[in-house]
């Protein structure tokens, strides 16, 4: 974890040098932490906007709950798709269902060397989709499949209890400014 | 020893991307490569332009939005004249926008924008313009780059000396270039003389809204209004308006309105007619005048015609109409940052005419009056003169400020741009124009504070300047750095319509309030649905309303039966999103209309008229998201008299089942 921390530093600088050089009179602060997004010369995830409903990236961010999962989605380096017009449907994993992987693993998956690995595990959790709860059901009455980024299908079940996906149970659902999160307690690995 | 080493590679780091920004993080085009115009006018991918140009579009009737120095089009804003890409005119919201004591008039001629002002500085809330054909002012909200409110003006023709705004928008102007007959009747047009009168309109701006209204109208004789500027620091209160034809010819005006050595420039203190009209001074007179206003609430225009004016007539107010005898013919009327000068540039004149409001004012304390003209006193060339700049090229037009003591005038015959200094009247430089320049535009140029950075000038004639694109080629603006003692031209851009006027601006007093979406919550349309379990569609005889939602990437309804051939079929969308920059389109087959364009919050409203039997799909016209070419719908189209019941469905299911 130290050395993440580490890498994350070097970025912020660097990218404070990038900043200073685009335009002398946006001047960011060195208050710049692991956390937040530098907001200039990035991709659509550095775009101001305080207006908007929030975004996937945004309700992630602004939960601890997901402070793993958007960890994990900074070092495969997808930020700017989840705040992408989409729209997208996320089943968003909670710290707790990373901790379920055996020991090391998710430490891992973070090294620059596993970054597309990482990505991919990543992607099946996503949907190219518009699916709100009550799609989902209707999904699982019609025997429709979820088409993951992963390029995976993921099997939609309505049970007594409530709709799962992949197997794992949806706790919560959120609408956000492009889509849905479903948020689940275990992840959603890709069978290949 | 190692440490040491760290810090000195720590250093030759920092160094190296120091010094690869050029000016140690300046922006690298003031640096070494200074000289370069490409440079000057290269705004880097991402990076954003300095100024906001709103430029009018002439016979295109629109105002479009430029960034300076680049030159990029960012947003052609439909004012006067129907837009199919927006809508604008065709859709049910903004036909009202359009309507007139003519009726709906679907085009105008744009000239003179004008930015809001405060204490005589620009302070970007709004931008007014006229329409020239169809007499109308405009005005843009410039938090949503719409046009929200066009009034109709009465008793004038040819609306040309206007929209322009006194030191606090107490007032937007409107001066009628044709004088026609008031009251309008059934006349022999040779009997103009004393008949046909010309008429200076002042609208009230209020002050929190910007709801216009007039005030007052005051019956001038029957001349030609050209152009206008109000007074500002010590001549604030006053209006000058240039005027032609004082011959009051009414048949080849190029001979007949060019007889007179001098015409006037007509001096109106505006506040004592103000005094005089708040006394209960003035004639009220019917009339009929359309005022119509857009509402970013119900997303909709209403249109009001009103039918009664406040008409002036200037006898009636001794002491506040004066007449400034000008050099022939006198074209733009522009008074400088301080409010001392007031520029006189006569069409066919040698020379260029500095009017001293000093003097003008100790004229009229001293009653040196040279006559008059139908009771207006006219004041001694000679008394009120502050300055004349001598030969200064063919046929002057307009002038701007610089607000360091310099003036730029344009002159269309010898296509040039002339810079002299105010005061001593000498000519400092000239650089030409590709071709016969008209307006110029330095960004707050005519206000008490520009930004003297760049001046834009607008060509009337193009020629050879681009690829040739047949017999009509684009017009041209072309932008020149005015910092240094020598203009210096940077960029050649086209332009929409015809480049007319344009008025410039700080991005940064306007960019931070532009609107992102309309709230959904604060949509108060009356066809408005804010949830897809609302969607619905609704007969009324002949008539078939389908309120509609839009989401990334689906309508709901999105099947739809029970319409008939000759039913008149609203489609009134509403876009649900709540996200910057992801709005929806929607349009029909055989739509005898635009397709709609919708924003976020948002609703708009098209009439579809099927003609034939059949099954006929929608679709979003706006490239949404990745599902857009999934953004469909069908309507069943049975014929007249069918039993075929009105059904509405989203992915087979009736709307709002669970």
């Amino acid at each position: 974890m130290k050395k993440i921390n580490l890498t994350f530093a070097l970025l912020a600088v660097s990218a404070l040098f990038i900043v200073s050089c685009n335009g002398g009179e946006k001047k960011q602060t060195s208050e710049t932490t692991a956390t937040e997004v530098v907001k200039t010369g990035l991709g659509q995830s550095a775009v101001k906007d305080t207006v908007s409903a929030a975004n996937v990236l945004q309700v992630a961010q602004s939960l601890d709950d997901f402070k793993t999962l958007v960890v994990a989605v900074k070092a495969a380096g997808v930020e700017d798709a989840l705040v992408n017009t989409g729209p997208l449907t996320v089943f968003a994993p909670v710290n707790a269902a990373f901790d379920k992987l055996p020991a090391g693993t998710v430490e891992d998956l973070l090294k620059p060397e596993n970054k597309s690995k990482l990505a991919m595990i990543l992607k099946n959790h996503v949907a190219p989709a518009n699916y709100p709860d009550t799609q989902l059901s209707k999904e699982a009455k019609k025997g429709r499949k979820l088409y993951m980024a992963s390029g995976n299908y993921l099997v939609v079940e309505e049970k007594e209890d409530g709709i799962y996906v992949g197997g794992t149970k949806i706790l919560k659902t959120v609408q956000v400014s492009n889509g849905w999160i479903h948020v689940i307690d275990n992840l959603l690995l890709p069978t290949e | 020893m190692k440490t040491i080493f760290k810090s000195l590679l720590a250093l030759t780091i920092v160094s190296t991307i120091l010094s690869s920004c050029g000016n140690g993080g300046d922006k690298g085009k003031q640096g070494a490569l200074s000289g370069s115009a490409a440079e000057k006018v290269y705004v880097a991918p991402g990076e954003h332009d300095e100024f906001y140009a709103f430029v009018s579009g002439g016979f295109s009737g629109q105002l479009a939005v430029y960034g300076l120095p680049s030159g990029r089009l960012f947003k052609v804003i439909p004012v006067f004249s129907v837009d199919a890409e927006k809508a604008y005119g065709f859709n049910e919201e903004t036909k009202p926008m359009l309507n007139t004591s003519h009726g709906f008039i679907p085009w105008d001629d744009s000239h003179h924008p004008d930015i809001s002002q405060t204490a005589g500085e620009l302070d970007g809330r709004w931008v007014f313009i006229n329409g020239n054909n169809t007499p109308r002012i405009a005005k843009i909200d410039l938090t949503t780059f719409e046009t929200t409110e066009i009034i109709e003006i009465p008793n004038s023709a040819g609306n040309h000396s206007s929209s322009f705004v006194t030191e606090n928008t107490e007032y937007v102007v409107a001066g009628t270039r044709f004088s026609v007959p008031y009251p309008q009747r059934d006349m022999p047009i040779k009997e103009y003389k004393g008949n046909f009168k010309g008429a200076l309109t002042f609208i009230s701006v209020d002050p929190k809204d910007g709801t216009m209204d007039i005030k007052f109208q005051i019956m001038m004789p029957g001349f030609n209004y050209d152009l206008s500027h109000p007074g500002r620091g010590k001549s604030h209160g006053w209006f000058f308006f240039t005027t032609y034809n004082t011959e009051e010819a009414n048949s080849l005006l190029e001979v007949n309105a060019s007889q007179n050595d001098k015409d006037f420039i007509a001096a109106i203190n505006w506040k004592k007619i103000e005094e005089y009209v708040n006394n209960g001074g003035g004639t009220k007179a019917p009339t009929n005048y359309a005022h119509n206003v857009y509402s970013d609430e119900t997303h909709s225009a209403t249109s009001t015609m009103k039918k009664e004016i406040l008409i002036v007539n200037p006898s009636d107010v001794p002491g506040a109409i004066y007449f400034l005898p000008t050099p022939k013919s006198p074209h733009g009327c522009d008074v400088d940052p301080t409010g001392e000068y007031i520029i006189g540039n006569g069409k066919l004149a040698a020379e260029l005419t500095a009017h001293s409001f000093t003097k003008m004012l100790a004229a009229i304390e001293g009653k040196k009056f040279d006559g008059e003209a139908y009771g207006i006193p006219i004041l001694k060339y000679e008394d009120i003169l502050g300055g004349v700049v001598k030969q200064p090229g063919l046929g002057p037009l307009h002038t701007e400020f610089d607000g360091k003591g310099y003036a730029y005038t344009t002159f269309f015959i010898s296509s040039e741009v002339v810079k002299w200094k105010l005061g001593t009247w000498e000519v400092i430089d000239r650089k030409p124009t590709y071709y016969s320049v008209g307006h110029l535009m330095i960004p707050g140029g005519n206000s008490r504070k520009p930004f003297g950075k760049y001046v834009l000038a607008m060509n009337k004639i193009t020629k050879d300047r681009y690829i040739p694109t047949g017999p009509e080629v684009t017009q041209s603006a072309q932008l020149y750095d005015i910092t240094g003692e020598k203009m210096e031209l940077l960029l050649d851009f086209p332009t929409i319509g015809e480049p007319h006027y344009a008025a410039g601006i700080p991005a940064e007093l306007i960019k931070e309030r532009s609107k992102k979406i309309y709230k959904l919550e604060e949509n108060k349309h009356k066809y408005v649905v804010k949830t897809e379990a609302e969607s619905k569609v609704v007969r009324t005889g002949n008539e078939v309303h389908i309120y509609m939602t839009m989401i990334r990437s689906h309508f709901s309804p999105d099947n739809i039966e029970g319409v008939q051939v000759g039913d008149k079929v609203y489609f009134h969308v509403t876009n649900l999103e709540q996200d910057y920059d992801v709005p929806h389109g929607i349009a029909m087959i055989g739509a005898q209309t635009s397709e709609l364009l919708i924003m976020p919050g948002q609703t708009e409203t098209f009439v579809w008229e099927p003609k034939q039997v059949g099954v006929w799909p929608f679709y979003c016209t706006d490239f949404c998201s990745a599902l857009h070419q999934e953004m469909q719908g069908y309507v069943r189209v049975s014929p007249k008299g069918s039993n075929v019941p009105v059904t509405y469905t989203l992915d087979g299911d009736a709307i709002g089942a669970e």
